[in-house]
């Protein structure tokens, strides 16, 4: 895009955009920007929005069946936050001039992803604790950074998700706590949920950064503040020492301590699952764009209703 | 694209009494009615505020940044607008 | 203890579990975001007054059974809810419908129950009046909607009233009969704002309050319970 040539009007406004970010002043809608900068947000705010909606479906799942009250009414308000988040992120894009509704287009027909790891099966009452342990935890520290996002509605939203998340990732600990101190049936129920979402949790932080495709001016545009790696291993040095806590084993063979760094190095990450999840052949990914279709489509009339009254309404005053 | 589009409201939020109304984000509704209820439900769920206000977007008339220089810098300018700009000798006195 | 019967405050909080229950069932499928929101909360509202009307009920009986006891270890014919509630969700136009059916009783029942002399019981209404108040607001509000809104809307918000109608006698009997006239007031004005015909009073639906349910609860207890029954006495 650097290389193209541009009217000098444009090269003058990008670099005084670029001056600005790079003073950390935030970007406001209405304000000039280059295109591939409200591009790239528009795609990463919109699958970040749609990552949340369709999380709240694998949680969803265990409402039902949750053991005792106050762990129904937590999930509940943790599932009900999941579409706050949405909400707050569809706001944002928003912003940036399109609507909600062509975001919502974009996720049924596979134009737009969501995070891979929504495409995994809740398959006990321990996989909700997991959940909230590894993926809320993993995206606890992606969601940190992005609180200083340069694009400010971005920013914003982010900054009050990360409040609303923080107990979050403290439920989900607390369930894997009760059940490692549990029955010998509820600690394997830990372990297997475990050994199950290790993995695909390191995989929702995204490539190896020699692999990643949009980095350059996210990075410059101060959209990515901290690269896949370097997060991948925060939350790994972050996460050993609680499954050890936890009396739990992580399923990596490989999986060691280096003296010299003081990090925790871990075996191989399989590329190819996490391409084969993305690319749409992961357990669930048919399951749940089905989902979200079918509420789409079974709301349609609630919606159309709801416009046709507000019409009514708006003809009779005039 | 066949979707009907839901129109969107700003919302804002007194947190107390005593304070303005804030910018918190903004909801889709058909109506005022569902606006102010749908804005309830999504931003007061843990006890921000005491008021509420929602606004059809569209209704709202922003200034242009581009217009940035025209519309706030002459104020910059004009520094006899703040108490700072004057010197009041001790003797006399907060004022 | 002298006071409001166990069976009372039982009945109380299986009412608010059951339909607390029905509305989770939502998450990930309602018609649009916002409405995610909305019904969360109130299910959020109705599981929290589930859980103190348990503990009252536990502490009346006097028995040590707490209020996870009470809910996930008795079987259907010992719950007390009200028919209605254990109905399914249906599409939104019968969500909506049993929601604003059962907030109509239950808005000023808690109102009502806000001056009882049993302390515990007014605490639990005073917090619960105010959430059964936003609820018959919300629902209400929507109902009017898809009852004046479009040709489908409207006949599926009259097939959700006409199917509840027989449900709607339980919740009025007994001592809770001083509670009808406000109740047809408050219904018959949504209903004619909604465009929505007022179904003629037949034969009422009963049995709820005396553990004779409808064929739903058993298979709600049986999603609800199954942890609790498939690993006695674990801890979660």
């Amino acid at each position: 895009m650097d290389d193209v040539a541009r009217p000098p009007d444009d090269a003058a406004r990008l670099e005084r955009f670029e001056a600005r970010v790079a003073r950390e002043d935030k970007v406001e809608p209405n304000d000039w920007m280059p295109d591939a900068y409200r591009r790239t947000l528009i795609r990463q705010i919109s699958q970040h929005a749609h990552s949340e909606v369709v999380g709240m479906l694998p949680e969803g799942n265990w409402l039902t069946r949750a053991p005792t009250l106050k762990r129904k009414a937590i999930l509940l308000a943790k599932v009900q936050d999941e579409a706050g988040h949405g909400l707050y992120l569809y706001a944002a894009t928003e912003t940036l001039g399109v609507s909600r509704e062509e975001l919502v287009e974009q996720l049924l027909t596979g134009a737009a992803k969501y995070s891979s790891i929504f495409n995994y099966p809740t398959l006990t009452w321990a996989d909700v604790g997991a959940i909230g342990w590894l993926v809320d935890g993993a995206a606890i520290m992606n969601q940190i950074p992005l609180c200083r996002c340069s694009y400010g509605p971005y920013a914003r939203a982010m900054i009050r998700i990360c409040k609303e998340e923080s107990f979050h990732q403290r439920q989900g600990f607390e369930i894997m706590l009760t059940l490692s101190r549990g029955t010998q049936e509820q600690k394997a129920m830990a372990q297997d949920a475990l050994d199950r979402w290790w993995w695909p949790s390191l995989m929702m932080f995204g490539p190896h950064d020699s692999d990643s495709p949009h980095t350059d001016n996210s990075t410059r545009w101060k959209i990515k503040r901290v690269s896949n790696d370097e997060l991948r291993q925060r939350f790994i040095d972050a996460t050993v020492p609680q499954s050890k806590y936890l009396g739990l084993t992580i399923p990596d063979p490989k999986l060691k301590f280096d003296k010299k760094t003081g990090h925790w190095r871990i075996g191989e990450i399989d590329w190819a699952e996490f391409r084969r999840v993305i690319a749409g052949d992961g357990p669930c990914n048919r399951e749940r764009l089905a989902d979200r279709q079918t509420a789409h489509d079974d709301g349609a009339w609630v919606r159309d209703a709801a416009l046709a009254y507000a019409e009514k309404r708006r003809k009779q005053a005039a | 694209m066949t979707e009907a589009m839901m129109p969107l409201w700003e919302v804002f939020i007194r947190a107390k009494a005593g304070l303005a109304h804030r910018h918190v984000g903004s909801v889709h509704a058909a109506d005022a009615e569902m606006a102010l209820q749908a804005a309830r439900d999504v931003y007061t769920r843990r006890g921000e505020g005491v008021s509420l206000w929602v606004v059809p977007s569209a209704s709202i008339t922003a200034s242009d940044p581009a217009e940035e220089a025209e519309l706030f810098e002459p104020a910059t300018a004009k520094p006899y607008r703040h108490p700072t700009f004057y010197t009041v000798p001790k003797e006399v006195g907060d004022m | 203890m002298a006071g409001v019967p166990f069976d009372d405050v039982l009945g109380l909080a299986d009412d608010a579990l059951i339909l607390g229950h029905r509305l989770s069932e939502w998450c990930g499928h309602a018609p649009l975001l916002e409405e995610e929101l909305s019904l969360a909360n109130i299910g959020l509202d109705l599981i929290g007054q589930a859980r103190a009307l348990y503990d009252y009920a536990g502490a009346i009986e006097g028995k040590g059974r707490d209020q996870d006891a009470l809910a996930y270890l008795r079987d259907a014919p010992q719950f007390h809810n009200l028919l209605l509630v254990e109905q399914p969700n249906g599409d939104f136009a019968m969500t909506i419908a049993r929601q604003f059916l059962y907030s109509t009783y239950a808005a000023p029942f808690w109102r009502a129950t806000a001056g009882s002399k049993d302390t515990t019981l007014a605490g639990i209404a005073a917090t619960a009046q105010h959430e059964v108040a936003y609820h018959l607001r919300h629902s209400g509000e929507w109902l009017v909607r898809l009852g004046d809104g479009t040709e489908e809307s409207h006949r599926r918000a009259q097939d959700a009233i006409d199917y509840l109608w027989p449900y709607t006698g339980e919740m009025l009997e007994g001592d809770n009969a001083s509670l009808r006239r406000e109740w047809d007031e408050t219904v018959a004005g949504v209903l004619d704002e909604a465009t929505l015909k007022r179904p003629k009073d037949g034969w009422m639906q009963t049995g709820g309050r005396l553990g004779r349910h409808s064929e739903h609860l058993g298979h709600i207890l049986a999603a609800l319970q199954f942890l609790q029954r498939a690993y006695p006495g674990a801890s979660w």
